[in-house]
Formats: C-alpha cells, sequence, structure tokens
C-alpha cells in the first residue's frame, strides 16, 4: 500500500528501488531531489526521519536518510551519493526538521559533509580545538592518531 | 528582579551519571528566554573504534554505550546483524531477550522516576523508587549474573539460558513489584502538589514532537502513538497481548505517568514471556556475515535505539552507525524549557529522562561573574518552590 503510494509520488526520481525485505526499502535518488523528497515522505506521507548515515566509500561518499512509517514498520531509506571527495556538498534539511540541525551538525565535524543552508555548523560531539580538515569517519583518518593535544 | 539577561551554565559534567551534557540557560528574571545545548563530552568514537571490531566483539562494545540501558543497544545490534543476514532467532531466545528488554525498562524507569522526585523536592519517592529496584536488579543477577551489562545478546540469539527454577523468582519478583507501582500511580494521580508542580510545565507540543523527532516517552506524552514494540515488532512483541501507553498533553506531568504505567506493561510482558518459555535452542549458529547492509531498531527505556551496519564480506563492519534517542530528546529541550521558570528547569531538563549529571553542577553568574546560584541552589530552588506549593495548599 503505502509502498505503492511511495512510488507514485517519487516517480522519476527514483534512480533505484531496492527491497531487501517488506520493512526495508532502500531508494537511491539524486542528491539535486533530496529535499523535495524528503518533504513529500514526511509531509505528504507522514514518515519520522531517525537519522541520517554517513559513509566514506573511498571513491565517494553516501548518506542514507532512514524514513519510518511508524504505523505501518516499514523503513524507507532514501541513499544519496555525492561523487565530489574534494567539495562534498549537500542541501540541509533544517527548515523540514529541527532534529537534523544536530544530525548534520555530526556528519560536518565526523565526515566533512558540507550541509548548504544550515544555520550553525559548529562542532556537535569533536572538541571546539579539533583541527580543521581533519575528519575521524574517513576511511583514510588512522584509528590510533588521538586527540591533537596528545601529540 | 530587574529584566537584566542572565547566563546559567548547566554542567558539562558529573561522573556518577552517563550523558555529560551542557545546557547554557538564557534568563531574564526568572524566566527562561532560550537555552543552548553542547554535547560531546563524552564522546568515545565508538562508531570508528567498531570497524576495527570482530562482529561478535561489537556486541560487548555497544554494550558499553550506555550504563542504564545497556542492553537495548547490544539488543538493536544484533537486529541489525540478523537483518543483514536475514535470520531469526529461535523462539525461546526471542522471549528470553524481551524479559532482559522490559526488566530492563522497569529499573531504568524506577530509577527516572526517583531522581524526578528528588528534584521537585519528594525525597521519600526517590527512596521508594530506588528500594523498589533493588529486587528488580537482584533478579538481573540472579538470571544473567550481573546488575548490570548484561552481556546476554549474541547475533543469533542468547549468550545464557534461563534456568527453569528461576521462572518462578521471575515471577515472584514481579507480583510483588505491582503494589509499589500502586503506590507511585497513586503519589502521582492524588498528590496537588505534584500536580502543581508538573502540570502544564516543559510542555513539548504534538508539532515539535515530530519536528526534533523524538522518541519513546517523551514522543508518547506528546501524544505520538510510536513504540518499535507496536510499529516493527522485533522478537515477538506481536505475540503478546500488551499497550501502548500514550498521552495528549506533553508537560512534564504526562511524562512522569506515561512511565510509570509503561512499567504496568513491562510487567505484563515479563509474566506472558516466562509462561510461554518452552525448552528449545536458543541461539542458531552464524558462521560468516556476507556483504550487505542491515538495520536493528530496538525500543530501549528512552525510545528507538537505531543501529546500521555494512559489511563487505570481512569479519569488521565497515560502517556501524549508532543513534541513542536522548540524541533526539535531548534537542527538544530546547523548545521545552523555554518560556517557564528557572526553579522548573531542573524539572523539565530531566523529564527527557538524559541525565541528570548536568543539573547537579550548574552555576550561575550575573553579568559581573558573580556566582549566583550553584547546581544544589537550582535543586534547592525547585525544592523550596515545592514546600511553598505545600504549605499554601494547606
Amino acid at each position: 500500500m503505502i509502498k505503492e503510494e511511495v512510488k507514485k509520488k517519487l516517480e522519476g526520481k527514483i534512480k533505484e528501488w531496492f527491497e531487501k525485505n517488506p520493512r526495508r526499502i532502500y531508494i537511491t535518488i539524486d542528491k539535486k531531489d533530496l529535499k523535495e523528497v524528503a518533504k513529500i515522505l514526511h509531509k505528504d506521507l507522514g514518515m519520522r526521519l531517525s537519522t541520517v548515515t554517513g559513509i566514506d566509500n573511498e571513491k565517494n561518499f553516501e548518506l542514507i536518510y532512514h524514513f519510518g512509517k511508524d504505523q505501518t514498520g516499514e523503513l524507507f531509506n532514501l541513499r544519496v551519493f555525492i561523487e565530489d571527495k574534494a567539495n562534498p556538498e549537500i542541501d540541509s534539511l533544517v527548515s523540514l526538521f529541527n532534529s537534523t540541525e544536530w544530525i548534520e551538525r555530526e556528519i560536518k565535524e565526523m565526515l566533512g559533509v558540507n550541509f548548504k543552508g544550515h544555520p550553525d555548523l559548529r562542532h556537535l560531539l569533536l572538541d571546539k580545538d579539533w583541527p580543521e580538515e581533519e575528519y575521524p569517519l574517513r576511511k583514510d583518518y588512522p584509528l590510533k592518531k588521538g586527540y591533537p593535544q596528545d601529540e | 528582579m530587574s529584566k537584566e539577561r542572565k547566563i546559567i551554565p548547566i554542567g558539562p559534567y558529573h561522573p556518577l551519571q552517563e550523558e555529560p551534557e551542557f545546557f547554557r540557560l538564557i534568563v531574564e528574571g526568572e524566566k527562561v528566554i532560550d537555552v543552548d545545548i553542547e554535547i560531546g563530552y563524552n564522546h568515545r568514537g565508538i562508531e570508528k573504534l567498531s570497524e576495527t571490531k570482530h562482529w561478535d566483539q561489537v556486541t560487548f562494545l555497544v554494550e558499553r554505550i550506555c550504563g542504564i540501558c545497556s542492553t537495548s543497544h547490544p539488543l538493536a545490534y544484533v537486529l541489525a546483524v540478523e537483518d543483514l543476514l536475514g535470520i531469526k532467532p529461535p523462539p525461546r531466545a526471542s522471549f528470553i531477550r524481551m524479559i532482559i528488554a522490559e526488566l530492563e525498562r522497569i529499573h531504568s524507569h524506577l530509577l527516572w522516576l526517583g531522581l524526578a522526585g528528588h528534584f521537585i523536592g519528594y525525597n521519600t519517592v526517590w527512596m521508594w523508587a530506588w528500594k523498589a529496584r533493588e529486587p528488580v536488579l537482584d533478579l538481573f543477577e540472579l538470571i544473567t549474573g550481573n546488575r548490570n551489562h548484561y552481556a546476554m545478546m549474541k547475533i543469533g540469539g542468547v549468550r545464557r539460558d534461563i534456568k527453569e527454577e528461576d521462572y518462578s523468582v521471575i515471577k515472584k519478583t514481579i507480583k510483588e513489584l505491582y503494589p509499589q507501582l500502586d503506590l507511585f500511580k497513586k503519589a502521582v494521580r492524588d498528590d496537588p502538589v505534584i500536580h502543581k508542580r508538573t502540570k502544564g510545565v516543559g510542555v513539548l507540543t504534538k508539532q515539535e514532537a515530530i519536528s526534533y523527532g523524538v522518541a519513546g516517552p517523551t514522543a508518547r506524552a506528546s501524544g505520538l502513538k510510536i513504540d518499535v514494540r507496536r510499529d516493527e515488532p522485533y522478537c515477538l512483541y506481536e505475540e503478546i497481548d500488551w499497550q501502548v501507553i500514550t498521552t495528549e498533553k506533553g508537560d512534564v506531568y504526562d511524562k512522569i505517568l506515561v512511565r510509570v504505567l509503561e512499567m504496568y506493561e513491562s510487567c505484563r510482558i515479563i509474566e506472558q514471556c516466562v509462561d510461554r518459555l518452552k525448552p528449545g535452542p536458543i541461539e542458531v549458529e552464524v558462521r560468516e556475515i556476507p556483504p550487505g547492509e542491515g538495520i536493528g531498531r530496538a525500543e530501549a527505556p528512552r525510545g528507538e535505539v537505531f543501529h546500521y551496519i555494512r559489511s563487505d564480506g570481512t569479519n569488521q563492519p565497515v560502517r556501524h552507525k549508532v543513534r541513542a534517542p536522548s540524541y533526539m530528546n535531548v534537542a527538544s529541550n530546547k523548545f521545552a524549557v523555554k518560556g517557564y521558570s528557572i526553579s522548573d528547569a531542573a524539572i523539565t531538563l530531566a523529564a527527557v529522562d538524559p541525565c541528570y549529571c548536568c543539573t547537579e553542577r550548574a552555576v550561575a553568574y550575573n553579568k559581573n561573574r558573580e556566582k549566583i546560584f550553584t547546581g544544589q541552589d537550582l535543586i534547592k530552588l525547585s525544592q523550596e518552590k515545592t514546600k511553598k506549593l505545600e504549605a499554601e495548599l494547606k
């Protein structure tokens, strides 16, 4: 039911539709459509944004926006790839959800993805003295590097 | 009092509780105008660390994320790996998982109830709640060997069985808990002072609750009927008769009530699970984790715990994303404390059940950086307000 509705509303924007099982649907979309698609899922279809996972695939960045339809239990996972490794950037969703304010700040400091339109991209979890251009969740960041002041 | 703006920093660290946070309350006179929240004092890089551990080691690693709801993270993690593998644990393992998860909910809610009582000056409630919590922890020790960090979860099942002779002990403990819960329910429902202190205070409206994406009792108190146990029944919650508790107003009173009533449901779930424990295997063997991705969600005492894992076929996850419910709930304080008095801040900030570390260490300065209140004063302020109300009502 809800799957048909999602397919219909997102017509033309779905690059790949993958159902791992009835409750786990992965939808790949283009990054320029993100804001519009998120709006449709949240405002029109009443879904809740659980969180966003940011992944460094080495050749590109991948963000997965996990939307849950609580009444029926499905998770719709919007997959967005950011190909530009040198200047990764994507639209911020702060205007849609207050919750993304922290989520995006965390991804910015951990992966170095910039969110266009975010009002305040200070560090959330890392120290404010943490050096710029050092992103701990990137694959090329060594595990045992330690905090800057330890060096 | 003049309309001079002051900043009250609350936090950042208290060694007794789990999540250090830092709240900067901006106040005008007695009224809270704005709040800035800083977290990260306890950031341990678990997501990065997890990428260097073997799949089985990660279960123990995530158990250390939280000391109070220490089973919810491993549960969500093993559910995520099982989602990747496409397997389900045997029924006996699922029922054992549920018993552990619900016992944990009871002890966590009792802990919160006690501290909430302490903040508004009801130290008797504090002592009673923690006294009632003690048998639950003893029960944990009996069936898992530990009062906390039970290490029961395992990919494909559970690590330890519950002995048949312990069934009756579990049922007896739960049976003895009911009269205690009645006592708390009565205290919350009938006490006029508690009503005055908590009703209409720290309201989180339904609309804001949706926008902040809050979870668990914080969401249910604002009228959002969400509970992972019902929405996406993991383990075998769909076979059990229980209810999702919701209230409408979203104030501190509703948050207390939701938690008290939820404990009854947890008791009912445990009783039914014990009745359904049939002899049988407690795990399915998992030899290797193929490439792929999986998501696990579990309802912790504070709300939805979310784990995402990705495998490339090696013996370690490529990416492991963890999101705890407080991450969403704490941010909602930005809305909930605004416009109320400072003496209500202690209980409002505590009402989402983050951790109390902060409130204990609050220090207030005026603009000349002279100390006005300390953290203890803030609690005292809250307790004095209760005493004043008590005297008025006599």
